[in-house]
């Protein structure tokens, strides 16, 4: 706050000149000539914490040695990041880490992805010389999303980090101090119980095992292997632009039919898209939205397409569910069409039939358990893996998804329109819904489909549109802090919009919590670029021109908002208590 | 002739420490008069000439400290006393806040009208109960008497002081966990920058001094700086409270001027500490805390100044001056000292709170006969980390007895690997 950004400062790093912007970080400095000092709890997109004490440098100034993530340029000398004594105490600390650390790296689930892992092979730890201090804590497994083993948490802080500040949601915090520094809910209260959302954007965070997504991979092979079960696989729109992570793609890699043709490869036996019921849920979504502003209904209306948020709201702000759209997220869409109208049209017993969703999400393993999502007569959608379980899958199978050839999704559940597909970045279902009302109200197509107002990653992002005469008010923000914000100025009676988009994690689903780990803003933005590629490219770019929605309706939902729409694609919310 | 100096405590004893009258009597607020005719950047200069270090362990120089805050943009700015007394045989600021507490008010109030606050914290440790209760009443009787509250003296100006207490945790006695303390957060040390001159308490730019070091103020203000300078030497100015205890005969706060004694006064001498009961050696004397260096019967001639202990790897840290006698097995003390701060780590960043751990089950392995030679380096580098990539403070200076005792008394580290020791290892 007292830097000022534009005053420039040279300093030399490791005898190099790097001239930067008052008040930079001494770590982001040192990248940006190319030298990558190491951290532990370090993480581009959150607070600094200055805890793991790893990515420590030596300065002119200072008798000490410093940390290059929260101090600035402005206070250092001359720079050096790789004498004796740096050496030393890194390789000390991260000796000390690994002391208090599970030494099973072969059973983790983190194995390879783990910063820690990295860490210790960059220092050449071979042999501690420090005695082992490691007491194991029982795994939490008290909620069907996320797994805490606690034995392997390192204290980086970075999951309270994405918690609180990033989400404000406060389920987790710092307890006790000294040897008994941890890391969990108040009171040790099982997760779920608490004001936790399972958004994962904590196991996003996490550089090591200590958090990770419930893995129900295992079940899905045993599910395609049963002969006596029809598989079908949906994945959602921000899968396709974070898949290729795991394989060495760059980033924001539209991946789309090289991932089509693995997921067959795994044995599912169709392959279908989520981009599909998105654009399903803009013909329900959009209705219910006329019918709100022209029948004084409540507004503004809230989308509910992010589980996360959805528990957000019936956790945190229960007196504002009324405001939230009646519409089942496109997830639960899909698994409710397809164990009806795809099982009819098939002649497939529900019974028989298995929905795995990939989903680039925590939470939406929760939403499928949800009492309210068996419309069909069974549960709607049986699994829910991650992109990260995909990736697994993947991995597992002996595939290469560099190497896949393109394959096409099946029909009829996997032609979408591009509408369909933005559903994965902030501002993608706004910019959906308002293609298609403009038309459903004016009759006529939008000058231009690309509604740029509602686009990037901002915190609060505002428009306006005209409806023959109606100015309709729309606002778009994603993470839960920023959402927060709005609820609070409509709660207040300061906001007048008529349609709100939230997503629970910052930038909208291509930054959920179950995406590749070590994502970044910057990767979220590629992953968004790719989002409107997949739009561009498309042949229909507004979800009421899909033919296959438009024959869903003909042959069996009747018409938006309708008898059998209300029953198949709409849901309630509950209160729920909070500890 | 003696050496106890009778400034600081003058009125220590004499007087009805709730009573204005008394204090009055006693040269009390004539600092305040006298700085409410001033400058506020004449008092600076004062504070300046007057060399006083930080009383509270750190011995960083206020009048720079005052004059750092005095150039920094921003209102309202806070007037801080760290009152936290944590430091293990320390008891020299709880004389002051229980016998004296209008000097430290006085020493604050000067300090808010330098800074222009209107409100001044006192943290007061939350095992100093009754001192707490106490010295709200001394507030209250200066409110009543005009030198605190409103219209200080028919100033104009406002200025009161709050009394806060956390629970008793060391950790906030480090001046940010002191502030996080104060604004109902956890007492862990905050991240820098920003710096706490900058953005302190409640995110404004804050003053934060030792209870001694304000009860120096109205002294400074009245006899000059440069008179102050005098009563200590060598670029440390003015008196010094001196907590002495351990084996000694008398456990006491002595008074003394900065550089006139040594430590073989302190410890021998019959005003100050008076010998080592039952005629035993000493050992080794511990200063400034549990986070000070130890020194040995070698070092006793050194002057109790800044400057020359440090000379000889020893400082004042919080002027504290323990004793040990030759009972006491150096592993074992070392042990009890790591001990402390294992319980005491805020347990936030990885050095101390697996470090302290570390030098436990190491130095267990010396008690137990079992340490190699390398465990005595290992040990070293430990320290060496601990005492470079701590993040506060405390796991900076955890270490610290334990580097005098390798420097000083490696053979006896290295008599315990032998499985040596009178007191570890008894001969039958």
């Amino acid at each position: 706050m007292h830097f000022d950004p534009n005053k420039m400062i040279t300093i030399k790093i490791d005898g190099i000149p790097v001239t930067v912007p008052s008040g930079t970080k001494i770590i982001d400095a040192a990248a940006k000539i190319g030298i990558k000092i190491p951290s532990l709890c370090h993480h581009p997109d959150l607070n600094v914490r200055a805890f793991c004490r790893v990515c420590l440098v030596e300065d002119t100034w200072s008798r000490r040695l410093k940390t290059a993530c929260n101090n600035v340029v402005d206070e250092c000398g001359d720079v050096f990041t790789n004498t004796p004594r740096v050496r030393e105490a890194r390789k000390t600390v991260l000796e000390l880490i690994l002391a208090n650390h599970p030494q099973d790296c072969l059973s983790c689930p983190k194995s390879g992805k783990c910063e820690l892992q990295t860490l210790a092979q960059e220092y050449n730890l071979r042999e501690n010389p420090f005695d082992s201090v490691f007491t194991r804590v029982p795994k939490q497994l008290d909620n069907p999303a996320i797994v805490r083993d606690m034995s392997k948490c390192v204290r980086c802080g970075r999951c309270v980090e994405a918690c609180q500040n990033v989400q404000g949601t406060n389920a987790i915090g710092y307890h006790h101090r000294s040897v008994d520094f941890n890391i969990g809910t108040a009171f040790n209260n099982p997760l779920n119980s608490t004001a936790c959302v399972l958004c994962g954007q904590c196991v996003a965070a996490c550089p090591v095992g200590a958090l990770n997504e419930k893995d129900d991979t295992e079940k899905v092979w045993d599910a395609i292997h049963d002969p006596n079960k029809h598989v079908v696989v949906q994945v959602a729109p921000a899968v396709r632009v974070a898949i290729g992570d795991d394989f060495g793609l760059p980033k924001g890699s539209v991946a789309t039919g090289s991932m089509v043709a693995a997921m067959r490869k795994l044995g599912f036996d169709k392959v279908f898209d989520t981009n599909f019921a998105a654009d399903l849920t803009i013909m329900e979504e959009g209705t219910e939205l006329l019918h709100r502003i022209q029948n004084g209904g409540t507004l503004p209306m809230i989308t509910s397409c992010s589980p996360g948020w959805v528990n957000y709201v019936e956790k945190t702000y229960p007196d504002m569910m009324p405001n939230l759209s009646t519409c089942k997220s496109p997830q639960q869409m899909f698994g409710a069409i397809a164990k009806t109208y795809y099982a009819e049209k098939n002649n497939i017993p529900k019974e028989n039939m298995v929905v795995v969703s990939i989903m680039p999400c925590v939470a939406k393993k929760y939403e499928c358990a949800r009492p309210e999502m068996n419309d069909s007569g069974v549960q709607d959608v049986d699994y829910v893996l991650t992109t990260r379980e995909l990736a697994k899958m993947i991995r597992t199978r002996g595939l290469d998804l560099a190497k896949m050839p393109e394959e096409e999704f099946d029909n009829p559940l996997g032609l979408a329109s591009g509408a369909g597909a933005i559903f994965g970045t902030s501002g993608g279902v706004m910019e959906a819904a308002l293609r298609s009302v403009y038309e459903m109200v004016t009759g006529k197509q939008a000058g231009d489909l690309d509604f740029v107002g509602v686009r990037g990653h901002e915190a609060i992002k505002e428009a306006s549109l005209d409806l023959n005469g109606t100015t309709v008010k729309v606002a778009v923000t994603s993470g839960l802090k920023n959402a927060k914000v709005l609820l609070d100025k409509i709660r207040a009676g300061e906001a007048d919009y008529h349609f709100i988009e939230v997503m629970c994690c910052p930038g909208g689903c291509v930054g959920g919590g179950g995406q590749p780990f070590r994502t970044t803003a910057a990767i979220k933005e590629k992953r968004m670029d790719g989002l409107y590629k997949v739009d561009m490219k498309s042949t229909y770019r507004q979800s009421h021109k899909n033919p296959e929605i438009h024959k869903l309706y003909e042959d069996f939902l009747g018409e938006p908002n309708g008898h059998k729409s209300h029953e198949l694609l709409h849901t309630h919310y509950t209160q729920r208590e909070v500890k | 002739m003696s050496k106890a100096v009778s400034l600081l405590t003058k009125r220590v004893g004499k007087i009805n420490p709730q009573s204005v009258e008394d204090y009055v009597s006693m040269g009390g607020f004539e600092g305040l008069k006298k700085a409410l005719t001033m400058e506020p950047m004449a008092i600076i200069d004062e504070m300046l000439e007057a060399t006083l270090l930080g009383r509270g362990g750190a011995a960083y120089p206020a009048g720079k400290k005052w004059k750092q805050l005095y150039n920094i943009e921003g209102s309202p700015k806070y007037i801080v006393c760290n009152g936290d007394e944590g430091e293990p045989g320390t008891f020299k600021d709880k004389i002051l806040l229980r016998d004296d507490p209008m000097s430290v008010i006085e020493g604050m109030a000067i300090a808010g009208y330098v800074f222009g606050a209107n409100d001044g914290y006192i943290y007061i440790r939350g095992e100093y109960r009754l001192i707490q209760a106490a010295f709200k009443e001394s507030i209250e009787a200066c409110k009543k008497a005009g030198f605190l509250g409103e219209n200080i003296l028919g100033s104009g100006w406002n200025y009161d002081i709050h009394v806060v207490s956390g629970a008793g945790a060391y950790v906030c006695g480090e001046n940010s966990a002191l502030l996080n303390s104060i604004e109902a957060q956890t007492g862990r040390p905050r991240i820098k920058p920003p710096h706490l001159a900058e953005v302190g308490l409640f995110s404004k730019p804050t003053l934060v001094n030792n209870v001694e070091s304000f009860a120096d103020v109205p002294l400074i203000v009245n006899m000059g700086g440069k008179a102050f300078y005098e009563l200590g030497s060598e670029g440390d100015g003015g008196t010094k409270l001196v907590s002495i205890c351990g084996n000694v005969n008398n456990r006491v706060v002595a008074e003394v001027g900065l550089g006139h004694v040594t430590l073989r006064d302190l410890i021998y001498d019959e005003e100050f500490g008076g010998g080592i009961p039952e005629g035993k050696e000493l050992k080794f004397f511990h200063m400034g805390g549990q986070s000070g260096p130890i020194g040995f019967p070698e070092q006793l001639d050194t002057p109790y100044t800044a400057k020359a202990l440090k000379k000889e790897g020893l400082s004042i840290g919080s002027g504290a001056l323990v004793v040990l006698d030759e009972d006491m097995c150096i592993i074992d003390y070392l042990l009890k000292v790591c001990e402390f701060f294992i319980h005491e780590s805020c347990g936030k960043c990885v050095p101390c709170r697996e470090g302290n751990k570390q030098v436990h089950n190491i130095l267990t392995k010396f008690k137990n006969g079992v340490a190699t030679e390398a465990d005595l380096e290992l040990l070293q580098r430990l320290s060496r980390t601990m005492t470079t990539a701590s993040f506060c403070g405390l796991g900076q200076a955890a270490c610290t007895a334990l580097d005098c005792c390798i420097k000083h008394r490696r053979a006896e580290f290295e008599a315990h690997m032998r499985g040596e020791c009178p007191h570890c290892f008894p001969k039958e």
